[in-house]
């Protein structure tokens, strides 16, 4: 995928301008983020077990070699295979590998950003492969040539309308008359086409929400069981996945599991979760024959010594794009790489640099819901502001900005010309706005009088206010 | 530090540079109900900005340089009170993050962080008053601004001073935790966005049908008031103290002076 996140700007204009996205995106408040509100209030302890989430994240990632060790020999002694992968090229040659060695044509796929992030499905394809999204939001996005707009509700950016039309274009056999409202229905539909897909497939490649040091097991969730049929029906089961998913045991990962159905979705569980250890062994009534683990780094490790560690504890949820503001008013395709939100916002920089995702971290009012429904209690707001300190440093920082501030900082410093210039500011600004209270256009803040006025100053500062009463009181002979 | 005859606390008020060039009667208001809490205040001359724009713009040396210039202002306080949960926030939660830890600006920046408090969460929490000198009959919303509600956890403080005005009904908002779109420098880097948030602002005040909105924080509050001043609403916009002060002979945030 082309990152376009330095497009970020006009890509938010178009978005704001784009009623079906509006549409859609207006659905997120009386949903996703209605339902994780429920979820949390139907589970007393839900805020202790963030902490307790919190801690045991990072314990892993302070252990991670251990823990990936382990992982790997686990998986190793349960039949299965792990290829390590430092960059996403590195992901992609090594699946097209295994693809080719089990002379695949037909490949299934589960949801899984990594494989975004890898761009594993443009790679596969241009190797002759076919490549099939089996959830429903992916397949939608793939029959119209789409990205994921949401890491956990990728089609979240469409109306129920535009996906029926997209149904009736390309199930060229449905009946007119046939009913696709609902998602159930139209999970029925796809299911009609994946069906043969499932059965004919060679290679079925899913993500992995959590890995198990201690039995070498990949879990995935769904709810359409979608990701069940991709693994076990192939005679090749892929997991995509990255290096900071691995927990230690059974246990820690079903804690995660608690806190992850509730801050995606507000379900106490989601309807599918399935535990993969290994290839089939003798006995078993089906699995695949072979089983490979990609782990993916991608930068990862590197920001484990940094101060942008704690982004590692991410678990996926989505909730911090569900309750943000500008992800709620642009939709996440306007963030111009994969991952959108105040997650994307962290995370790309480090994966496509910051030069190209600069206004990702910068497209944040510092509002904190974020970091308040996040359930590994990730400081987003503060992770923003080191990559603006990075940019800073780096001199990434447009230079009109760094000039404007310089020059505020350099009067900042110095009381006595600065209140000098307030005054002079605030009596020549009054002066300027007559009677009226606010300007409707202002020099060098277009932007803000574009779409509302900006309030005019009352003409003296609070400095000299409260000089003139401390003389008076001097006068009076009043203490104070 | 406190007054020695009358052993009252004193109060260094950190105005905000919006308050000082934009309305300095929400400072003259915050100096009303400090004083009613029983304190003595002091306005350091020193004071400037707190220096968000810097360090929200990735430029620590000048945010630290403000901040230890802040703290120097503020030496011989009992407590430093601000009008803005966004600016107390930053004293409070940020200065000593700007300093290397374990250094004696970190240990400073730390003691100065415990003295600082919004301004009314100190009159409610700190002070315990639950009256006000202020009167107002007529109905308000209120906006809890970002910085106060999930860095200082204010949302019950303004609520119970309002009450306690006879004749003034609270009537909340939709969503009146949402941010308004300001986000300082967040708003004229990304208008558009920062517009289309206002607008869902403004819209669920409008739907509140009441005579003010109010909030703690003068950038959201210009924020807000300049949509609804260009939407041409009816609806007032205050800073929450000028109410609780009692305050009000200056016409609302961008309404001119004939709107008294
Ligand atoms: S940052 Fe937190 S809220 Fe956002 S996706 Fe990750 S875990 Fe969920």
């Amino acid at each position: 995928m082309q990152p376009t996140s330095h497009d970020f700007k006009s890509n938010a204009r178009t978005a704001l301008a784009d009623r079906q996205l509006q549409e859609a995106l207006s659905g997120i408040p009386g949903g996703l983020v209605a339902q994780r509100r429920a979820a949390r209030d139907r589970l007393p302890e839900f805020d202790d077990l963030r902490d307790y989430g919190r801690d045991l994240r990072n314990h892993a990632l302070q252990h991670l070699d251990i823990y990936l060790e382990r992982y790997e020999q686990a998986v190793t002694e349960a039949g299965g295979h792990v290829h390590w992968a430092s960059t996403g090229g590195d992901a992609c040659a090594a699946i097209l590998r295994i693809c080719q060695g089990a002379g695949a044509q037909l490949v299934t796929k589960g949801k899984s950003m990594v494989s975004e992030e890898i761009g594993l499905n443009a790679n596969l394809e241009k190797a002759g492969l076919e490549v099939v999204e089996t959830d429903l939001g992916e397949y939608i996005l793939q029959i119209r040539h789409e990205t994921p707009s949401h890491i956990i509700a990728p089609a979240i950016h469409l109306t129920q309308g535009q996906v029926e039309a997209d149904f009736r274009r390309e199930h060229s056999q449905l009946p007119k008359d046939r009913r696709l409202i609902d998602p159930a229905e139209l999970v029925d539909e796809a299911r009609q086409i994946l069906r043969e897909k499932f059965l004919n497939a060679d290679v079925g490649i899913t993500g992995a929400n959590f890995l198990i040091a201690e039995t070498g097991s990949s879990i995935i969730v769904t709810n359409e069981g979608n990701g069940d049929l991709t693994q076990s029906l192939a005679k090749v089961h892929i997991v995509i996945t990255s290096v900071d998913k691995v927990v230690p045991t059974f246990n820690d990962a079903a804690a995660l599991l608690r806190l992850l159905a509730r801050s995606a979705t507000g379900q106490e569980i989601t309807s599918y979760t399935t535990f993969s250890t290994g290839p089939r062994r003798a006995g078993d009534p089906d699995g695949p024959e072979q089983y490979h683990v990609i782990l993916l780094d991608n930068g990862r490790s590197e920001l484990l010594g940094t101060e942008f560690r704690e982004v590692l504890r991410c678990i996926r949820c989505g909730a911090c794009m569900n309750h943000c503001p500008v992800y709620n008013a642009v939709g996440g395709h306007a963030y111009g790489w994969v991952y959108p939100g105040p997650i994307g916002a962290v995370l790309n920089p480090g994966m496509i640099g910051i030069k190209e995702a600069g206004n990702l971290p910068n497209a944040s009012t510092f509002c904190g819901r974020c970091e308040s429904v996040c359930p590994m209690h990730i400081p987003l707001p503060k992770l923003m502001r080191h990559w603006r300190e990075r940019e800073f440093l780096e001199g990434e920082t447009p230079f009109v900005t760094r000039l404007a501030l310089k020059s505020w900082a350099t009067l900042a410093r110095q009381p006595w010309a600065y209140h000098a210039l307030s005054r002079l500011m605030s009596r020549a600004m009054k002066f300027a706005s007559g009677r009226h209270g606010a300007f409707t256009w202002m020099p060098f803040a277009s932007g803000w009088t574009g779409g509302r006025n900006f309030p005019a100053p009352q003409g003296k500062t609070f400095q000299e206010l409260w000089a003139a009463r401390e003389k008076q009181a001097a006068r009076t002979g009043r203490t104070q | 530090m406190s007054d020695p005859a009358t052993k009252r606390p004193r109060v260094g008020l950190f105005a905000t540079c919006l308050v000082d060039m934009f309305r300095p009667s929400v400072g003259m208001a915050a100096a009303r109900l400090i004083e009613y809490a029983d304190c003595e205040v002091v306005v350091p001359h020193a004071q400037t900005c707190c220096g968000q724009p810097a360090y929200n713009s990735g430029d620590r040396a000048d945010a630290k340089a403000l901040a230890l210039q802040t703290i120097a202002a503020f030496e011989g306080c009992d407590y430093v009170v601000a009008p803005s949960g966004s600016c107390a926030g930053m004293l409070k939660a940020h200065y000593p993050r700007l300093m290397d830890e374990g250094s004696d600006d970190h240990a400073r920046a730390s003691a100065f962080a415990a003295r600082v408090h919004e301004l009314v969460s100190f009159l409610v929490d700190v002070r315990g008053l639950s009256d006000v000198p202020g009167a107002f009959s007529g109905t308000v919303t209120y906006h809890d601004s970002c910085s106060g509600l999930r860095e200082l956890t204010i949302k019950s403080q303004p609520r119970t001073l309002l009450k306690s005005i006879p004749g003034l009904e609270l009537k909340e908002m939709d969503d009146c935790e949402i941010c308004c779109g300001f986000g300082g420098a967040f708003s004229v880097k990304f208008p558009d966005i920062s517009n289309a948030m206002v607008e869902k602002k403004t819209a669920n005040i409008a739907a509140a049908d009441a005579d003010i909105i109010l909030a703690g924080d003068l950038g959201c509050l210009m924020n807000m008031a300049g949509k609804l001043s260009r939407q041409e609403s009816k609806i007032a916009c205050r800073h929450v103290a000028e109410i609780l002060a009692g305050e009000l002979d200056d016409p609302p945030i961008a309404s001119s002076d004939d709107k008294r």
